[in-house]
């Protein structure tokens, strides 16, 4: 075995060892999970005040949509306070939102553009409730999500927030069906995150906060366009701990197409690389428990291994389409140029075949499990999901270490 | 479970996976082994029943479709061979087999020679001498150029041989026909012909009435 077989094996073992990990711990949790997934919620006993910040940039398409969800949960209206920032949009998203100025649950903000994060900040600096939870101007929450989440809060007073399941909103292309897909093994994942209490992402659309949250670390950071990364980084390393309420559901609006999937990656890509980088100590620190000995290193095994195949594939193919034009050069256009030979015989059956089918098998278990917990099928796109992510995920990551790298910082959109 | 015993549960069962894994290529690869072993044996027995039925008969019959069935069979038999040495199998398990397979090749070039001999046909054979322990960076190319050779001539036969084979019988090939160490190396008619060889050279070797383009 050379040294390029050798590494092979070893990424492989990595990235099959991290979704091992993941479904021992499902099946560890799978009876908690189950009454999770069974609980009603009724009537809350008691409805604390809460805050939803809607910080918006040039939203003006989606951010009606988004008000109109928040003002439809199932929530007392006396308890629910809307905050709309507008973070100096160049577009009508500001005449959009002033139809909201004289409702009694919302307060509209203006200010000038100066990131999501200082956007969301701004709201809270105009809140005096218990919890605060920011929106996503692209997001919709479904009625009962709030309730949910309180709920969970109330059930576990550990908590210091609590991230719902991100959903696709009305996916049309394919390429956003094959997000919604991989939203569905988002959800598994964060779950058993939840679980082994190694979260590493609250994200934009509809986290909720304790107020406590802020008034001990402060508010969100730039932290490289991620700030929702940032500020469960800097939880974790306050030991303030992250749930995850699966039957709390928000839509968002995926990228359409793949220009715009590819920019968002970068972003996300380049800020968990950058603010793993920040936040460098807490890797195989063992007083960051699970954060530091599974998240952080999973996720630089996954952007390794993605890259690592990718190059290796990559390599092969033009290794096969070099010694074929080779061949075709020296001998012309013949039947044996470009054959392939299906005989059982030819079908690799070399150890790491076997063992990427079973990783293959693993990643596809995952999503099914992801789907289940927000009562969706396993879709026939799960079978796009790999084969386009195998192709372009590589490319987003590589040119997230780039600009890493460099210190170029990609856009926002 | 304690956070550690899951770290340990997680790798034992990926390790599992991984040892499962070996074991089952190994398993399938040993069949395949297996397979081309068995297919290799009966070749040999099917050369041997020819050279027997021909001896037996003597004078009586040229035909000679007992003879002449074996080149697409060899062919296929070398394919898997060559795809065993990077897919299947020890190197040792690989070289027995391709000692076996150079074997047959030179019984199926005897035979098909005293059939010609006996019922006066003009073979066409070829000697091919690679190399897998020398350096030889034509040899690919060669290979190439011999297996459209064979696409436009079914009639060609090509006795691929590995140089570097530690079989005598190939040291008596390589002294007969003179062959050095600048591979790769053609022979025919009994003419050794060193370097790359391109299609256009063979194909002017091969006498006119049997090119078939």
């Amino acid at each position: 075995m050379n040294i390029a077989e050798m590494a092979t094996y070893a990424i492989t073992f990595l990235a099959l060892y991290v979704q091992i990990f993941l479904f021992v711990t499902y099946l560890e949790r799978r009876k908690l999970l189950a009454r999770e997934s069974a609980i009603v919620v009724g009537t809350l006993v008691v409805y604390p005040r809460v805050a939803v910040i809607v910080p918006c940039w040039n939203e003006e398409k989606t951010v009606h949509g988004t008000i109109e969800s928040l003002l439809a949960l199932e929530y007392p209206k006396d308890k629910l306070q809307i905050i709309v920032v507008d973070d100096g949009s160049t577009d009508n998203t500001w005449s959009e939102i002033l139809k909201y100025q004289d409702h009694p649950q919302i307060s509209i903000l203006h200010k000038e553009n100066g990131g999501k994060h200082t956007a969301v900040n701004y709201g809270i600096e105009h809140t005096t409730t218990e919890f605060i939870s920011c929106l996503d101007a692209d997001s919709f929450v479904a009625p009962d999500a709030l309730k949910r989440m309180i709920d969970m809060f109330q059930r576990n007073p550990q908590f210091y927030a609590i991230a719902p399941s991100i959903i696709i909103h009305h996916p049309k292309t394919m390429i956003q069906k094959i997000q919604k897909v991989e939203y569905n093994m988002g959800i598994y994942i964060k779950k058993m995150l939840a679980y082994l209490g190694a979260i590493h992402v609250t994200p934009g659309p509809f986290s909720v906060f304790r107020r406590s949250v802020f008034e001990k670390l402060g508010g969100f950071r730039k932290a490289h366009n991620t700030e929702d990364m940032e500020i469960a980084y800097r939880m974790q390393q306050g030991h303030l701990i992250i749930g995850h309420c699966h039957t709390a559901q928000v839509y968002t609006i995926a990228p359409d197409t793949i220009p715009k999937l590819f920019k968002q990656r970068v972003r996300w890509i380049y800020g968990f690389i950058q603010n793993t980088v920040d936040y460098k100590s807490m890797i195989f620190h063992k007083s960051y428990g699970n954060f530091s000995f599974f998240t952080l290193p999973s996720g630089v095994v996954s952007i390794t291994a993605t890259v690592y195949i990718f190059f290796t594939i990559f390599y092969n193919a033009g290794v096969w389409l070099v010694a074929h034009i080779a061949r075709w050069r020296i001998v012309g256009l013949h039947s044996s140029t470009f054959s392939f030979n299906f005989e059982w015989f030819y079908i690799n059956t070399q150890a790491i075949v076997l063992i990427t089918a079973v990783l293959y098998a693993v990643l596809i278990v995952s999503t099914a499990i992801g789907g289940k917990l927000v009562k969706q099928k396993l879709s026939i796109h799960v079978i796009s999901y790999i084969v386009v992510y195998s192709i372009i995920a590589p490319f987003w990551l590589m040119k997230a270490l780039w600009a890493a790298l460099t210190s170029r910082k990609p856009h926002w959109r | 479970m304690k956070e550690h015993s899951k770290y340990i549960l997680a790798f034992l069962i990926t390790a599992a996976l991984f040892v499962s894994s070996w074991l089952i290529s190994y398993s399938i690869n040993k069949h395949k082994f297996a397979v081309l072993q068995a297919a290799q044996n009966q070749m040999s027995l099917d050369i041997l029943t020819s050279e027997t039925q021909f001896d037996l008969l003597k004078d009586t019959t040229c035909d000679n479709s007992a003879a002449s069935v074996f080149s697409d069979d060899l062919q296929t038999l070398a394919e898997k061979i060559t795809y065993s040495e990077d897919n299947v199998g020890s190197e040792v398990e690989i070289d027995t087999l391709k000692k076996q397979y150079t074997l047959i090749e030179i019984r199926d070039f005897l035979l098909t020679k005293r059939v010609a001999e006996r019922c006066h046909q003009t073979p066409i054979s070829i000697f091919y001498f690679y190399g897998t322990k020398v350096a030889c960076p034509d040899c690919v190319k060669q290979g190439y150029v011999l297996d459209a050779l064979r696409e436009q001539n079914p009639k060609v036969r090509v006795y691929a041989f590995d140089y570097n084979l530690d079989l005598s019988t190939i040291k008596a090939l390589r002294s007969i026909y003179n062959v050095g160490d600048a591979l790769p190396a053609i022979v025919f008619n009994g003419v050794t012909y060193n370097g790359f060889q391109s299609l256009d050279q063979l194909t002017s070797l091969i006498p006119t009435s049997t090119t078939t383009k």
